[in-house]
């Protein structure tokens, strides 16, 4: 009874493989291809997915930090303030490049048959390679620090997780409409920059009153942005949970990135026959 | 029976005119408003049935704009058929265009590793055929120069080398003979020999008749979006050449001024359009009697594209008799040119009279016209082969 199961399994497991070898192979090659031409004729070439962050990080920290005194009840301000911006970074770089990713290759789209998602997946792929570089600097940041790290660190691959299902989600979705709509990209601009003040990335959430930060952390991203500061830097993190008394609220931003990753999937499967006519 | 390896069944394809799609959110809000939708649908295919045996190579014939490409994305995966199926029984490797996804910036072997990928081969099946692609392509000295440093030529080997690499049951080639010089060319049709020996199925999208003729076994022809003629490559090839070559053959040429009582006329003159370096003109001319005539005498005249009359002979010249012809018979008039025109348009006069010539039965002007193409481009009526040599002569001669 058990040998016929076994022997589906395996049978199972080869046809995966066969089925995805090849988008595995392009979305190696593409990630390779990106990397390579991104910095190209760059002096510092590779080094630039960390300075940049670090940069905008500086510039942050003095004019808030330095001039403005936010921050300063809260412990290891910087490590925690470039954490955010880490996290906020991937995922305003994985939704706006993701967005252009159908766009930006139609050459390919019209001329050869592909997985289409393989494109957008080639674009977060590479953003996330970035990510895990700059975590590299958050590391050492906390090194020198000496951040303590606690036993909730546990939490923070759940956290990422969920952060990368509502990028690249968004990533697929947007990438679908934008083949339609040109504007996208100038609209998504602008939504970035608002959020990017909406979310408690510079400033501590304990500045909000009450009722707005209530409303505030439902937001995903709001949500993973303190949660992971929590787990990581330091539990004088205001998070979701703490808001509403109860850790069971957090269903509902991850929720609606749930409902995010199943809308996307859906749109951009239906919409992904026509990509080689339109883009 | 075999399943066959391509089957499309009543294949239609519709496009939404770009320009007048709405793109912006503006365009599609204004849009919305507006009652009549001013969307234009653009007809590339119409109802295309047909199958492909595996083994088979299929010419797809066609003029530019006809829909054939459309026809061969459509079997690719690449567009979706607006009605009708299209099923493919093993693997397909479609080369609409080569050396796709190459990029400039990056280096000849990198763009190996890319467009190897592209085709499905991983890191390490192309490792193990570098070298062979490499060698094939004859580039092994320029491999880590970047792409946009290659010249065309080198660029169509390496990208025509990786594609040699594909496996597939089923090959899509778009006109990819088309490029390279004629060393390279003659390297892709041996390579479309041996494909056509191992059990490949392919589908090739030409106009090329020499390639069609050579290769193929079957061929379709496409002209406004639907196939008017499917059958031998032998025969699709004839019905394409007569059906679009300029001033055609069997159909009477319109502006062609025709005079004569008729008790002889020619009911076909045939010409090829197309007349390259070497080869003979063949004049295929049929005439039938409307009358009892005896001896008459058939004749033509050839004239360039000025109306300067170049040669041109009769029966009665070439001392050829004609006989008597019943009424109602027909016969049929060959008549062999050596090629020395010169490069350019030429129209053909032909003639029928009486063995006094006072009686003229059929005399069409212009009745038919033909282009020659030369490499020697002389300003003069004529143009035959001539030869030159030219060699130093000793110097104590001088």
């Amino acid at each position: 009874m058990v040998q016929p199961q076994k022997r589906d399994l395996t049978e199972l497991i080869a046809r995966i493989r066969l089925r995805y070898r090849y988008p595995l192979i392009l979305l190696r090659a593409m990630v390779i291809t990106d990397f390579k031409l991104r910095y190209q004729a760059s002096l510092l070439g590779y080094l630039w997915t960390i300075l940049r962050p670090l940069a905008i990080f500086s510039i942050l920290y003095i004019v808030f930090v330095k001039f403005l005194r936010l921050g300063a009840s809260t412990p290891y301000f910087p490590v925690y303030l470039l954490f955010g911006i880490v996290i906020w970074g991937f995922f305003v770089e994985s939704t706006s490049q993701g967005m252009g990713s159908l766009v930006a290759r139609a050459d390919l789209l019209r001329k050869i048959s592909f997985p289409r998602y393989v494109l957008v997946l080639s674009v977060g792929a590479s953003v996330l390679i970035s990510f895990a570089l700059n975590m590299l600097v958050i590391v050492l940041f906390m090194v020198l620090m000496s951040v303590p790290v606690r036993v909730e660190v546990l939490w923070l691959p759940l956290l990422f997780l969920e952060l990368v299902a509502l990028s690249i989600s968004l990533a697929f979705f947007l990438s679908a409409l934008y083949v339609r709509f040109r504007d996208l990209n100038y609209i998504w601009e602008v939504c970035m920059q608002a959020a990017f003040y909406a979310i408690p990335i510079l400033y501590p959430l304990t500045l909000v009153p009450t009722r707005y930060a209530r409303l505030l952390v439902l937001n995903p991203m709001a949500q993973i942005v303190q949660d992971a500061r929590y787990v990581l830097v330091t539990p004088e993190t205001e998070t979701i949970s703490q808001l509403y008394s109860t850790p069971w609220v957090r269903v509902i931003p991850v929720g609606i990135t749930l409902v995010l990753v199943v809308t996307s999937v859906v749109y951009f499967r239906r919409r992904s026959r026509s990509f080689a006519e339109e883009a | 029976m075999a399943e066959p390896m391509i089957r499309v069944a009543g294949v239609s394809k519709d496009f939404l005119l770009p320009h007048l799609r709405q793109t912006t959110l503006k365009g599609k809000a204004l849009n919305m408003f507006r009652k009549s939708r001013t969307i234009e649908v653009q007809e590339a295919l119409r109802d295309i049935s047909f199958e492909v045996e595996r083994g088979e190579f299929l010419g797809v014939i066609g003029r530019n704009g006809s829909g054939k490409s459309t026809l061969l994305k459509i079997l690719a995966g690449i567009y979706m058929p607006t009605r009708g199926t299209v099923t493919v029984g093993g693997k397909l490797v479609p080369f609409i265009e080569l050396g796709v996804g190459f990029n400039g910036e990056l280096t000849g072997r990198e763009n190996v590793y890319l467009n190897g990928a592209l085709l499905g081969f991983s890191k390490s099946e192309v490792d193990a055929m570098y070298h062979d692609i490499v060698a094939f392509a004859e580039l092994e000295d320029s491999m880590d120069q970047k792409l946009k440093n290659y010249s065309s030529g080198m660029q169509v080997r390496i990208a025509f080398s990786v594609a040699t690499r594909a496996r597939a049951d089923i090959l899509l080639i778009d006109e990819v003979l088309a490029v390279g010089d004629a060393a390279f060319q003659r390297k892709c049709f041996e390579h479309f020999r041996a494909l056509k020996k191992s059990d490949t199925t392919i589908v090739f999208v030409t106009h090329g008749m020499d390639a069609v003729r050579q290769f193929c076994d079957r061929a379709i022809l496409i002209e406004e979006c639907s196939i008017v003629a499917q059958g031998g490559a032998e025969d699709v090839a004839a019905q394409y050449t007569e059906l679009f070559t300029p001033q055609s053959t069997a159909t009477p040429h319109p502006q062609g001024k025709r005079r004569g009582s008729g008790d002889v006329r020619y009911s076909r003159v045939d010409v090829p359009a197309l007349l390259r370096d070497g080869g003979t003109l063949t004049l295929e001319l049929e005439a039938v009697a409307e009358q009892d005539v005896d001896e008459p005498v058939f004749g033509f005249l050839i004239k360039n594209s000025s109306g300067a009359p170049i040669l041109g002979t009769h029966s009665l010249l070439k001392r050829q008799a004609t006989g008597s012809l019943r009424k109602g018979e027909r016969v049929s008039v060959t008549w062999s040119v050596p090629n020395v025109f010169s490069d350019g348009l030429h129209h053909v006069d032909v003639g029928i009279t009486d063995r006094q010539g006072l009686a003229v039965y059929d005399h069409w002007e212009e009745a038919a016209s033909f282009t020659v193409v030369k490499e020697e481009k002389s300003p003069y009526i004529v143009t035959p082969d001539t030869s030159l040599v030219i060699a130093k002569t000793d110097a104590a001669d001088a």
